[in-house]
């Protein structure tokens, strides 16, 4: 049981951050239908912002805040530079850009910053909880992850349902074409999708820094499929599907390793990815669209 | 139907045996030195995983990015046929190919449902599943992998595989079969129409494309001596991908094209190892954004497209100089 609560806990940390990734992704596919495989390195390029902005000295916060910007801009000029102008193209040109970009920013990283191993600065002072007689441990680290998470769950929810952009975003994802002709400038709102799915992903990649204290340049890789995997398993295109998704496959990853078949963990969530899409294609809260003639 | 003796048929042939008989030549004599020979078995390798990628991208439209899964059955199932089992060769090419196979039918059985973006995500997961299965058999070495397997790929084995695999697909795209996967690319729901069995050519296709992506495995196994289950991982996936659509989705010709070309490309950029993924996938974001359909589209190299394309540009005289890319 306490194995099961430690597992719990751990799995809903690190569920949170294929969370804030997996926003992104399904932001992006819900609006262009583009598998965004450029996110992950998004995430990476986040991390490394967090990294430089911390050992200047820069606390927390401002160290997340100027992540977040960075990677909202990045975000932006690759949706320019390499997406808009195949917006007409066959996806999997498109598809094969995003790959393309994907490697340039691991390699450009590389070149860059060198692919060693970087250890973040340690921001918080570690600090333990203990419950159940000791055998339950719950870090500060781990709580700051989970509170940040869910305040920019609701901000993302805020501005989706509550600004005249999220409307936008939400109209240009039902019917590009008649959001286009209602007066939306759809250039403009898939560049705000990409900015607000980039600076999750930003955010996602400091809060990994400050959990596991090292980031390098392929960091990006596996946490970026796997929270594809989290998106399609929530609905993709749904955003608090995206959430619960990235929550559940964090927990169910937590929980192999605890069991101790953590050699498994990777093979557990695409298992788990080929199950839904089998079972329910559409994801835990997609809604079934049939394809029309 | 066309006949098998023709004059191009015949001059197809005539130039492959003469580059065949040249670089076994130059292999025996020593002018082909080592490095070369790694290249142009890297060349002919990646012809095969190409052309057969295409069959399943390309051909039948089927959008599967765990092609290096494919390659892990076989180069796994040939090794330990030869290395733990000893039987001859021939034998580990042909159960690798098997087995990969089979693993082809079965990712193609249960992800008939799916379509593009999701099929294609879910390929990836069974590419990634097959290497962290095999990671965990200790029998065939865990994260470690294999190590000593024999050297039996040669110049012979890999001409003539390369040739056959690039031949028999070429005959099956042009084929009642082939057409079929190509109505299916074309319009899935338009090809059932008309009464083909999408089910059926689709489980075909990922069969083939799977069977030949074990030759190319079982051939690759052999030739490095040692493979581990990393080799094999969602980046090789992509390198075979990126074959498949720089030339052209749905043209073998183009696959052939690219897989040479960038082979060459990365052995060229190896110098410069740091900037050698930069430099590739800068020119893999440029190409699509200035050729989205890929270098060749869906267009095949013929004789009497060569002519065409001679009499169109009148005296300019430029050359065509891929005759080896057709089988």
């Amino acid at each position: 049981m306490e194995v099961f609560i430690q597992q719990l806990i751990n799995g809903l940390s690190l569920g949170s951050i294929y969370a804030l990734i997996a926003l992104g992704y399904t932001m992006v596919y819900g609006i262009i239908r583009l598998i965004n495989f450029a996110h992950g390195d998004v995430y990476m390029v986040g991390a490394y912002v967090g990294f430089f902005a911390t050992t200047q000295g820069w606390g927390f916060l401002p160290s997340l805040i100027i992540s977040m910007v960075v990677c909202a801009i990045l975000g932006v000029v690759i949706e320019r530079l390499a997406y808009k102008p195949l917006r007409s193209a066959p996806k999997i040109a498109v598809l094969i850009t995003a790959i393309g970009v994907s490697f340039f920013l691991e390699n450009g990283g590389v070149l860059a910053v060198g692919a060693k191993i970087r250890t973040f600065p340690n921001v918080f002072q570690e600090v333990q909880y203990h419950f159940f007689n000791g055998t339950v441990v719950i870090t500060n680290r781990q709580i700051v992850i989970m509170v940040v998470t869910v305040l920019l769950m609701l901000l993302l929810q805020y501005i989706v349902h509550y600004t005249k952009t999220g409307k936008a975003m939400r109209a240009v994802s039902h019917d590009t074409q008649a959001a286009m002709l209602m007066g939306i400038n759809v250039d403009n709102t898939i560049s705000a999708t990409f900015a607000i799915g980039s600076s999750l992903a930003a955010a996602a990649g400091v809060l990994v820094g400050i959990y596991y204290n090292a980031i390098n340049p392929y960091m990006g890789i596996m946490p970026g499929l796997k929270a594809f995997v989290a998106a399609v398993v929530g609905g993709i295109g749904v955003i608090p599907g995206a959430f619960v998704g990235g929550l559940s496959l964090g927990v169910i990853e937590a929980l192999v390793s605890g069991y101790g078949q953590s050699l498994y963990r990777d093979a557990v969530a695409f298992a788990l990815l080929i199950i839904i899409l089998i079972v329910k294609p559409s994801g835990l809260f997609g809604s079934n669209v049939r394809e029309k003639v | 139907m066309k006949k098998l003796v023709s004059v191009p048929n015949l001059l197809v042939a005539a130039v492959l045996l003469l580059f065949y008989g040249l670089i076994r030549f130059g292999l025996e004599e020593g002018f082909v030195d080592d490095y070369y020979k790694l290249n142009l078995f890297l060349i002919c390798i990646n012809i095969i995983l190409a052309t057969s990628l295409n069959i399943i991208n390309g051909m039948t439209g089927q959008f599967s990015i765990g092609h290096a899964g494919f390659m892990a059955m076989g180069a796994y199932g040939s090794a330990i046929m030869t290395m733990k089992l000893g039987y001859p060769f021939p034998v580990g090419i042909l159960v690798g190919a098997l087995a990969a196979a089979l693993a082809g039918i079965l990712v193609g059985m249960p992800t008939l449902r799916l379509k593009g973006d999701y099929l294609a995500i879910a390929t990836l997961g069974f590419g990634e599943i097959i290497r962290v299965i095999i990671l965990n058999i200790e029998y065939v070495g865990g994260a470690a992998g294999l190590n000593g397997i024999s050297q039996y790929t040669t110049w012979d084995w890999l001409f003539f595989l390369t040739v056959a695999t690039v031949l028999i697909i070429k005959n099956f795209m042009t084929s009642t079969h082939g057409r079929a996967c190509i109505a299916i690319r074309e319009n899935e729901i338009a090809a059932e129409t008309m009464g083909i069995d999408i089910t059926r050519y689709k489980v075909i296709a990922f069969t083939m494309g799977a069977f030949f992506a074990g030759i190319a495995g079982s051939l690759h196994a052999h030739y490095f001596y040692t493979i581990q289950p990393t080799t094999f991982g969602f980046m090789k996936s992509f390198d075979i991908l990126v074959f498949v659509v720089l030339g052209g989705l749905g043209s073998l010709t183009g696959s052939v094209i690219s897989a040479i070309g960038l082979t060459i490309l990365s052995a060229f950029l190896q110098e410069y190892a740091e900037l050698r993924m930069v430099i590739y996938s800068l020119l893999l974001v440029v190409v699509m954004l200035v050729r989205p359909q890929g270098l060749m589209g869906t267009a095949e190299f013929s004789f009497a497209g060569m002519r065409r394309l001679y009499e169109r540009l009148t005296g300019k005289g430029r050359g065509a100089g891929n005759d080896t890319a057709v089988g």
